[in-house]
């Protein structure tokens, strides 16, 4: 039996900026073009019903993956078809709007993510107005009382302004707010980075709990691998602007193949240290100017020379997607690690 | 731990801030002490007062808020009460500060060097080829690669990891003896994280210099610190060495905050939360202040407030702790 | 609504049982508002600028005399000293010019114009400037480019001048009994033109800021419509520097209107305003008749000044950092 259609394929999405002096200093300074390069063609499939997060550090482009995919940057290059629908191809604004009405996203900042100048009600009620969905008033007002109790909220709250809630509050109404048109699928861009501890395990919670109650689809990105690995079906690895390695949650954290991955596993802080540890030195290279071949090779203990000129593709290597020759060569020994 | 071993101590401070609607405590009856060379982790959430603590050992407090009672002891002497000229010396001299965010942590327009010369200066009596010499070696200490060329550069040439690297070697300028160390690592990347950690565990062994390190990240405290004090509502909840806190915790605030942190390893199955959210400062319960969401409440918690009990392993501001054995006997099985 | 969401977050989140308060409720309890009876300035401030307000709105009723009805005039009462000095008498309590019109009727009278020119012309250019700058600010590029270009080019030419510029053109251009009429007209316009630059700069940088917040973005992802988004999103949050500048500018533009009359290219003397009656003073002044042009002026200098403090007020009021 085939597999289903995934709900959302992205191929080869490139999205860069331009970061060249102007056209006047260029005539007469000199000096060429510069790109810089937040997103370096990646590919994905993301299956109906599952949670597929992006995980990396800073200057990786998962946020730029998230802005492209629904429809806030246009791609430099590449396909996003969302339901076997080209979005990179519809020109109507109407066309637009359905597929935008099945694809909603909820942001990281709490506090800049809500008109302060609007009333609750009206920024949950936003997305239902805009799109025709509900006309009568009176059904309007139910309907946002009924989108801020899933969410933990009381029906009164609408009459408030988002200034008299907390980040986590604030997070639950952007959540009502996205979830208002019934969307299909949710890019939530690091939507817990901003918010406490305990808070946060509230949001994660509540996300679980919506996700099976309305079947939708999760986009998740942060740089939180702890958190990445509460929430997560599959996980895709970036690093400056590629991915690096896509595999299933369980078996990522287990046994991580890409170089990259076994670094970030290393490094982040555990609450049960086992002695000292050595981090590995070096940051991410700027990304207008990326090492040549593979991008992580001047961290990386097992780059040779055909890392440092040729760039990796993404292979199949028991059962995870990596880009990394050293695994391809087999140099690398893929051992799991003590979890 | 007796009063003259001790590095920083800090006695029932409170912190008040005058509003139009009354007088707010941000921090209340707050204690603890630091030896030389220790590490002492002060974790919580936005809220509690970890930060206000922080400014108020430096003199950084802005007005209006201010001390309103309670002591900070540096060394046996009091630096609560000293007038701007004599804070203002101890400031960078024997305590170095460190904040969350590099960027703004530098003056952009300035060199770097010349921004270490600048507070070598100020502190020690060196001449200018003695400063920048101790600049130098400031910057390898700290890591930072090319020390000669780079000491030149400004701010916005080094990323972020090597800026807060930078303003490391700022707060250690001029030897100081305590650091205060707030949210160091929240800004950067995880691996970046990890290196700045080790740097400063390395610092504090070679230097004994004691850190205060305050910071909601359980994690970092897990990796840096050798006490730790769980704060919340502006209070002290729980107080300890960092192993036993983060193994056994006894307030019950701090076990749903070991709770709720997510971590690698294990079923992933949902999260304990922790029912409500901090309560703002105008709106403090009376009696614990941690009741309302407390699984463990019972009628005395609501009526008085607990000071800090010796519990097993640490101390806990909770009743379940009272030394009183009717109470605690009908407290575990009421 | 399921089951499962109501027990897994119901009890999560506990909010003040009070119902919301209405606008007006808000108001009363804002800080603005503590802010301004605690400032004794503001508070003089607007008591004079409402006073002043008042009383020349209520000219026509409350002026002793009508100062424009010639056959009202009466030589025999000219150049009368203020009430209180030799020579005077309270029918006319300031005095009368040397044409025998009551000095503090005329003043009331044209404060009122002056008002009505100075408010008029503020308003225009607040719609010209922030219009230009919400669409400078959320196009950006060329449609930017422009009209920046050109609000730097009139900003390097003086209000006043580019006043008289448009008036000038204004009467060489149009016939001669046309202009009479339409001067008060032609006066706000140059006014509102020489003053929208400042209005449109600040709107547009605010909208370049506010444009990248998270909310805008999410409005987009919405798929709501741009002309929306820039009306109901972006220009709420953008009119807060917006009305202090307005305020500000109230004040230069009743004393531009003041000047250009003062000048002789405002208003008519006909229809004289603040300024036209301390020129008209002026020519007294050296002759002893000073009770003509100072009058007006401490009118005008009062006015000035309480829209200007309470302009300051209004700036550091709204600016959260100070608070």
């Amino acid at each position: 039996m085939a597999e289903p259609a995934p709900l959302l394929e992205v191929r080869g999405l490139k999205r860069y900026f331009d970061a060249s002096p102007s056209a006047f200093e260029r005539l007469f300074r000199g000096g060429s073009r510069l790109w810089v390069k937040a997103l370096d063609g990646i590919s994905l499939a993301i299956q109906r019903g599952e949670t597929f997060s992006l995980v990396g550090e800073s200057g990786c482009g998962k946020s730029t993956a998230a802005r492209c995919i629904v429809g806030l940057y246009p791609p430099s290059a590449g396909a996003i078809v969302f339901d076997g629908i080209d979005v990179g191809a519809l020109r109507s604004r109407r066309a637009l709007a359905l597929v935008q009405r099945r694809m909603q996203m909820i942001f990281q900042d709490p506090y800049a993510s809500l008109d302060p100048r609007w009333r609750v009600r009206n920024i949950i009620a936003e997305p239902l107005t805009t799109h025709g969905v509900v006309t009568d008033k009176a059904e309007l007002r139910t309907r946002v009382g009924d989108l801020l109790q899933q969410v933990g909220l009381s029906a009164a709250d609408g009459d408030k302004y988002p200034h008299e809630f907390s980040g986590g509050q604030r997070q639950r109404i952007s959540i009502a707010r996205a979830l208002a048109a019934r969307p299909e699928f949710l890019i939530c861009d690091e939507p817990t980075s901003a918010l406490d501890v305990s808070v946060q395990a509230q949001i994660l919670n509540l996300m679980k709990d919506l996700q099976r109650q309305f079947g939708l689809t999760y986009l998740f990105i942060s740089h939180n691998l702890a958190v990445i690995y509460q929430i997560s079906d599959r996980v895709g690895v970036m690093y400056l602007g590629r991915l690096v390695e896509v595999a299933a949650a369980d078996r990522l954290f287990r046994r991580p193949c890409h170089p990259y991955t076994r670094l970030l596993l290393e490094t982040i802080p555990r609450l049960d240290p086992q002695g000292e540890r050595d981090p590995v030195a070096g940051e991410v290279p700027n990304p207008i100017d990326p090492p040549p071949g593979c991008a992580f090779h001047p961290r990386c203990p097992f780059a040779n020379d055909r890392c440092r000129q040729e760039r990796p593709e993404l292979i199949e290597a028991e059962g995870t997607l990596v880009a990394c020759h050293a695994v391809e060569e087999g140099r690398l020994p893929v051992e799991p690690r003590a979890a | 731990m007796t009063a003259s071993e001790a590095l920083l101590r800090v006695e029932r401070l409170r912190i008040e801030v005058p509003t139009r609607r009354g007088i707010l405590v941000a921090v209340d009856d707050v204690s603890f002490a630091i030896l030389p060379g220790e590490v002492l982790g002060v974790v919580g959430e936005s809220g509690a007062g970890k930060s206000l603590t922080g400014a108020a050992v430096i003199g950084l407090l802005e007005p209006p808020l201010r001390i309103a009672g309670g002591q900070i002891l540096l060394d046996g002497r009091r630096i609560d009460n000293l007038p701007y000229e004599a804070m203002r010396r101890i400031r960078g001299k024997e305590i170095g500060a460190i904040f969350q965010d590099p960027l703004t942590s530098l003056n952009p327009l300035y060199t770097i060097g010349r921004q270490l010369v600048e507070t070598i200066r100020t502190h020690l009596d060196l001449g200018s080829a003695a400063s920048h010499e101790r600049a130098l070696s400031l910057l390898r200490e700290v890591g930072i690669s090319g020390a000669e060329q780079r000491i030149d550069h400004y701010p916005h040439q080094f990323s972020g990891g090597m800026r807060q690297r930078v303003v490391i070697a700022l707060a250690l300028a001029a030897n100081p003896r305590l650091i205060i160390a707030d949210e160091p690592t929240t800004a950067l990347d995880v691996s970046i994280q990890a290196q700045i950690i080790a740097l400063l565990k390395r610092l504090g062994r070679e230097h004994g210099t004691a850190i205060m390190l305050v910071t909601h990240d359980m994690g970092v405290i897990a990796e840096t610190a050798d006490h730790v004090a769980v704060m919340y509502a502006g209070r002290i909840v729980e107080i300890g060495p960092v192993r036993t806190i983060i193994a056994e915790p006894r307030h019950p605030y701090t076990v749903g905050l070991m709770q709720s942190i997510p971590r690698i390893g294990g079923r992933r199955e949902r999260l304990r939360q922790i029912d409500g959210m901090m309560p703002r400062l105008n709106a403090i319960p009376a009696g614990c202040p941690y009741h309302p969401r407390c699984p463990e409440a019972f009628d005395r918690c609501l009526r008085e407030r607990p000071d800090l009990l010796a519990a097993p392993g640490s101390e806990a501001a909770c009743w379940l702790y009272d030394r009183v054995p009717a109470e605690a006997d009908r407290a575990a099985h009421g | 609504m399921s089951e499962l969401a109501t027990a897994s977050t119901a009890a999560t989140v506990a909010t003040p049982a009070s119902a919301a308060p209405g606008r007006l409720r808000r108001f009363v309890d804002s800080d603005v508002l503590w802010s301004f009876w605690h400032s004794p300035v503001a508070v003089v401030a607007a008591i004079v600028v409402t006073v002043i307000v008042v009383c020349a709105a209520a000219a026509s009723w409350i002026a002793p005399h009508d100062p424009f009805d010639l056959a009202s005039l009466s030589l025999l009462d000219a150049s009368n000293p203020p009430a209180w000095l030799d020579g005077g008498n309270w029918s006319y309590p300031l005095g009368t010019d040397n044409q025998g019109r009551d000095v503090l009727s005329a003043i009331l009278y044209g404060t009122r114009l002056s008002l009505v020119v100075g408010v008029s012309a503020v308003v225009l250019a607040l719609l010209l400037g922030v219009t230009l700058g919400l669409i400078a600010g959320w196009r950006g590029g060329v449609v930017d480019t422009i009209i920046m270009r050109v609000a730097d080019v009139q900003l390097s030419f003086p209000a006043i001048l580019i006043a008289l510029l448009i008036d000038g053109v204004a009467r060489s251009v149009l016939p001669r009994d046309v202009q009479a009429e339409i001067a008060l007209y032609v006066l706000i316009a140059a006014i509102a033109l020489s003053a929208w630059v400042q209005y449109a700069r600040t709107v547009r940088g605010s909208t370049l800021v506010e444009r990248n917040k998270e909310y805008i973005q999410a409005a987009r992802v919405i798929g709501v419509h741009p002309a929306k988004i820039v009306l109901g999103h972006l220009l709420p949050n953008v009119l807060g520097p917006v009305l202090v500048i307005a305020t500000i500018n109230l004040a230069l533009a009743i004393l531009t209107e003041a000047t250009l009359s003062f000048l002789g290219v405002g208003l008519p003397p006909t229809e004289p305003s603040l300024g036209t009656l301390i020129r008209v003073g002026n020519d007294y002044l050296l002759s002893g008749d000073w009770w003509i042009s100072i009058f007006p002026g401490i009118v005008l200098a009062l006015l000035i000044l309480s829209v200007n403090l309470l302009g300051d007020w209004l700036r550091d009021a709204l600016n959260p950092k100070l608070r």
